[in-house]
C-alpha cells in the first residue's frame, strides 16, 4: 500500500472512543516519559549498559546456516507445521539435558515448551492469577515481570533482598501480616541464581528455608532460571525445583544459553498445574514454533551445546571482571554495588539524592545509558539505583561506558555538595574500594584493581551493540 | 502542490513524541496531495537537506535543537522556508526564565520564581541563598529545568530539605533551573493558531488528573492518569481572560503560525498564571493542539495545511 492511500489517522474523538473499549488492565501502563527515555538509549551512538542481551554474535554463521540446512532436509514438512502445545519430543529431549546439567532429573512429561521463559510467566499467571491476588517478588524484581503481572491485575507485594537473596525473616513477616488480613499469596516469584536485575544469588541455607516455607504454608514459588548455566564462579547450588517438586514451578530458557531469537523455554510444574497451563498455552498460541525447536534439537545433536556455553562462560566472565574493575576505579566511594557470580547484570546503589531516572538523561548527554533502578520495583523505590549490563557490548564499550557513568555519578555528588553547602566537592575516587555500605553489595576492597592508564582511551563513536 | 521535508526526531528527550508527531504530519501531506521527504533531524541534516532542496521544511521537532532555534537558524541560512516561529521566538519560549522575565516586564502573570545556573552554587556560594528563597516563594515550590519540554526532571519541593535534591534533578537536563511558586488550580492549555494572517485562541483543553495526586508530575502527564476536557468548562470570563493572556504572550515573544500556551488557574482565586509558551506543540494523536483544533471544528489535515501555508512565501 502507498502511504497516500493510507486511511486517515485517528482523531482526539476517535481516541476517547476507543479508550472507551479498552479494558481496565491495559491503564496499568508505565510513566511515558520514562518510555520515551528508554528508546533514546537505542540510538546508534550510545554506548548501552541498559540492555539485558546475550552477545549473540558469537554463534558461528557456517554451524547456523548447517542446522538451518540439517531441518530443512530432515524435518521440513514437520518444522513447517504445527506441533503438540506441550511441544516435540525432540525439543523436550534437550530441555531435559539442559534441567540434568542444572542438577535436576526430569521426565519428558513434566515438560512444557513454551514461546521463551516470558510465556511461562504468563501462563503462571493465567493459570493462577484473579485479580487483586497478591504475588510475592524479590526487590528489586525482574522489570519484564512486572507487566506481565500487572497484565493480570496481581497486587504485587516486593521483599528485599541482601547480599543472600532474598531475605526469608522479611518474607515470613509479611506472610504473617497478609494471612492477618485474610491473604495468602498465590506465588512467590523468583530468580535464585545471578539475579536479574540485582546480581545476587540466593545461599543454599536461604534456598532450604525458602521452600520450607512454601511447603508449610502450601504456597507455589515460580522459580525463573534464565542464567544458572552462566556461572562463572562458586559452587553450583541446587535449584528450587530439586530440593522440592510439590510446590515449585520452574522457567527455564534456550535464550541465554543459545539464543533469545529462537523464542523457547519451558515450564516444569506439578502435573495439575502443567495441565492447566497447557490449556492455557491453546489459548495463547496452540504450540511454539515447530522449526524453533527441530532447530534447537539440529543443535543438540551436533553436540556443540556444552561447548557453547563455556565459550560465553568465558567471554561473559571477562566482561563482568572488566565492569567490575571500571566501577572500582570510577564510581565515587558514596555508590556500593554487587558482584555477581553469574548471569548478566550488576546492580548499583547511588546515595539516595541522586534520583538515576534523571541521571540517564544527564548520561544521554553523555552517549551513554544504563537501566534506572525504579523499573524494577512496583511502589516507586529504587529511585537512586540502576542495572548495568555487562553481556551486550565488549570489553572496551563497557570500560568507557563506566567511565561516563562514573563522572556524572561524581559531577552529581559534587555538585550536591555545594547544593546543600553542607558536602565538600568529593576528589576523584580513583582506585575506590565498593561494596561497604549497600545492603546487597558482594564486593570487597580488596577486589578494588589498581588504575590503568588505559580506562582513559576515548572509544571511536558510534558503535553498534553487539547481536 | 509543494514538496515538504518534515523535520522529526532529533536527538532531544522528546525524540519519541516527535517521531510521532512527524509520522503523523507526514501522512496528512500526503493526503493533501504533497511531495514529502521525511528527515531525522541528526547529524547529517544540513546534508539530507541540501540534496533534497525542498521547498519548504515543517518542523515537527520538540525540546532541544528543535524548539530553541537552533534548527530555524540553520534553515534560515540555507533559505529553507520552514513552519512555525521565527529564530528569536524560539530561543525566548524555549528559556523558560527568559520567557518569565519577559512576562512579567509585560504585565503578564506568571508564578513568583527564580532562577539559578549551576556555577551560582559551584562557584558563588548560592546555596547559602536558599532560605532566603524559600521564604520569599513558601512551600511547596515546584523545580524545574529552565528548558525541558516534557514532564522530565519536574520535582516538587515540600520541604526545604527537599530542595537540593531536586535541584540535583533539574541540573540533570540543563544547566539553569527554575525554582517557581506553586500554583495550586486547574491545568490549562490554550493552543494558538493563526487565520489569515491573524492568531487565534482555539478552545480550551484541561487536563484533570484521574488520581488527585497534584505532586507527581509524572502521573499528570500520563495517559490514562490524566483526562483532557476540550472545552473545558469554564466561566465565560474566566476562558475570555485565559485566551488574551495566552494570546498577549504569544505576541510578546514574537511566536509565528502556532503554538501552545501553558496556564493554571488557581482554584481559591480564581486567578490567572501563565507557566509557559511551546513554539512547537505535540501533533500526535493525543497531543493538546490538535484537540483543541478539533474541537473548533478543524480537522488534523485542515490543520496541518494552514501551519504549512503560514511558511510558504505569499502568492
Amino acid at each position: 500500500m502507498s502511504p497516500s492511500s493510507r486511511r486517515p489517522r485517528s482523531t482526539a474523538r476517535d481516541i476517547e472512543r476507543y479508550a472507551g473499549l479498552f479494558a481496565q488492565r491495559t491503564q496499568v501502563m508505565k510513566s511515558s516519559a520514562m518510555r520515551d527515555l528508554m528508546a533514546l538509549t537505542e540510538r546508534e551512538d550510545v554506548i548501552s549498559l541498559a540492555g539485558g542481551m546475550p552477545d549473540t554474535s558469537t554463534f558461528p554463521a557456517d554451524s547456523y546456516a548447517s542446522l538451518m540446512s540439517r531441518v530443512a532436509a530432515q524435518s521440513c514438512a514437520r518444522a513447517l507445521q504445527y506441533g503438540p502445545t506441550d511441544g516435540l519430543a525432540v525439543a523436550k529431549d534437550c530441555i531435559v539435558q539442559v534441567m540434568a546439567a542444572e542438577g535436576m532429573d526430569v521426565d519428558v512429561d513434566e515438560v512444557l515448551v513454551t514461546t521463551g521463559a516470558q510465556q511461562a510467566i504468563d501462563l503462571v499467571c493465567k493459570t493462577l492469577l484473579d485479580p487483586g491476588d497478591v504475588v510475592v517478588t524479590e526487590a528489586p524484581t525482574y522489570p519484564g515481570a512486572v507487566p506481565t503481572f500487572s497484565a493480570y491485575q496481581a497486587d504485587v507485594v516486593q521483599v528485599t533482598m541482601d547480599r543472600d537473596g532474598l531475605r526469608t525473616c522479611e518474607l515470613t513477616e509479611l506472610l504473617d501480616r497478609l494471612e492477618a488480613d485474610g491473604r495468602r499469596p498465590k506465588f512467590i516469584y523468583t530468580v535464585p541464581s545471578f539475579h536479574n536485575p540485582a546480581g545476587v544469588t540466593m545461599s543454599a541455607e536461604r534456598r532450604e528455608e525458602l521452600v520450607r516455607i512454601a511447603g508449610e504454608r502450601e504456597l507455589l514459588i515460580l522459580e525463573d532460571n534464565p542464567y544458572g548455566l552462566l556461572r562463572y564462579e562458586g559452587e553450583a547450588l541446587p535449584p528450587l525445583r530439586s530440593l522440592d517438586e510439590e510446590f515449585v514451578i520452574y522457567a527455564g530458557t534456550f535464550s541465554k544459553i543459545l539464543s533469545p531469537g529462537v523464542r523457547l523455554g519451558w515450564a516444569v510444574a506439578p502435573a495439575p498445574v502443567l495441565a492447566k497451563m497447557n490449556i492455557g498455552k491453546q489459548s495463547s498460541d496452540l504450540c511454539s514454533s515447530s522449526i524453533s525447536q527441530y532447530f534447537v534439537s539440529a543443535y543438540f545433536e551436533s553436540g556443540a551445546w556444552e561447548d557453547y556455553v563455556r565459550s560465553l562462560i568465558e567471554i561473559y566472565r571477562l566482561r563482568r571482571d572488566v565492569m567490575l574493575d571500571a566501577l572500582a576505579e570510577h564510581f565515587p566511594r558514596e555508590a556500593t554495588w554487587t558482584h555477581p557470580r553469574g548471569g548478566l547484570f550488576i546492580w548499583a546503589t547511588l546515595p539516595d539524592y541522586i534520583d538515576t531516572t534523571d541521571l540517564l538523561a544527564r548520561a544521554l548527554q553523555e552517549h551513554v545509558a544504563f537501566v534506572p533502578g525504579r523499573a524494577a520495583y512496583v511502589d516507586g523505590r529504587g529511585g537512586s539505583e540502576m542495572r548495568l549490563n555487562f553481556s551486550g557490548v565488549g570489553e572496551d564499550e563497557i570500560r568507557e561506558g563506566v567511565h561516563r557513568i562514573g563522572a556524572v555519578v561524581r559531577e552529581q555528588v559534587a555538585l550536591y555538595g555545594t547544593l546543600t553547602g553542607r558536602v565538600q566537592p568529593a576528589p576523584p575516587a580513583v582506585g575506590s574500594a565498593a561494596g561497604r555500605a549497600g545492603s546487597l553489595s558482594g564486593s570487597s576492597p580488596s577486589e578494588a584493581p589498581p588504575a590503568s592508564s588505559e580506562l582513559a582511551k576515548v572509544l571511536r563513536l558510534p558503535r553498534k551493540r553487539a547481536g | 502542490m509543494s514538496f515538504v521535508a518534515v523535520l522529526k526526531g532529533g536527538r532531544s528527550l522528546e525524540r519519541q513524541v516527535s517521531l510521532r508527531s512527524g509520522a503523523r504530519v507526514q501522512d496528512a501531506l500526503e493526503r493533501l496531495g504533497h511531495r514529502v521527504v521525511a528527515i531525522d533531524a541528526g547529524g547529517d541534516l544540513v546534508g539530507q537537506l541540501t540534496q533534497a532542496r525542498p521547498d519548504v521544511a515543517f518542523v515537527a521537532l520538540h525540546g532541544r535543537d528543535g524548539e530553541d532555534g537552533t534548527v530555524q537558524e540553520l534553515l534560515d541560512l540555507l533559505g529553507i522556508p520552514y513552519t512555525g516561529s521565527r529564530v528569536s521566538a524560539c530561543m525566548r519560549a524555549a528559556d523558560k526564565v527568559l520567557a518569565k522575565h519577559a512576562m512579567v516586564d509585560h504585565g503578564i502573570p506568571t508564578p513568583d520564581f527564580f532562577a539559578f545556573n549551576e556555577t551560582a552554587f559551584q562557584t558563588l556560594g548560592a546555596a547559602q541563598a536558599l532560605p532566603a528563597l524559600e521564604e520569599r516563594l513558601e512551600f511547596p515550590i515546584v523545580v524545574k529545568p529552565a528548558s525541558q519540554g516534557s514532564a522530565l526532571g519536574i520535582k516538587f519541593a515540600r520541604v526545604p530539605d527537599d530542595v537540593p535534591a531536586a535541584l540535583l534533578a533539574a541540573f540533570s537536563y540543563d544547566r539553569k533551573v527554575l525554582l517557581e511558586r506553586y500554583i495550586p488550580g486547574r491545568d490549562l492549555a490554550v493552543s494558538i493558531l493563526e487565520e489569515d494572517g491573524q492568531p487565534r485562541a482555539l478552545p480550551i483543553v484541561e487536563a484533570i488528573p484521574v488520581e488527585e495526586d497534584f505532586y507527581d508530575f509524572e502521573a499528570r502527564y500520563e495517559i490514562g492518569r490524566t483526562r483532557f476536557v476540550c472545552p473545558a468548562e469554564l466561566e465565560p470570563a474566566v476562558a475570555e481572560r485565559a485566551g488574551q493572556l495566552a494570546l498577549d504572550v504569544y505576541r510578546m515573544l514574537g511566536c509565528a503560525a502556532f503554538a501552545r500556551v501553558d496556564l493554571m488557574l488557581e482554584r481559591e482565586r480564581s486567578e490567572l498564571f501563565v507557566l509557559e509558551a511551546n513554539v512547537v506543540p505535540g501533533l500526535t494523536e493525543t497531543s493538546l493542539l490538535p484537540q483543541a483544533a478539533d474541537a473548533a471544528g478543524i480537522s488534523f489535515d485542515e490543520l496541518i495545511e494552514r501551519i504549512l501555508r503560514s511558511a510558504l512565501p505569499a502568492g
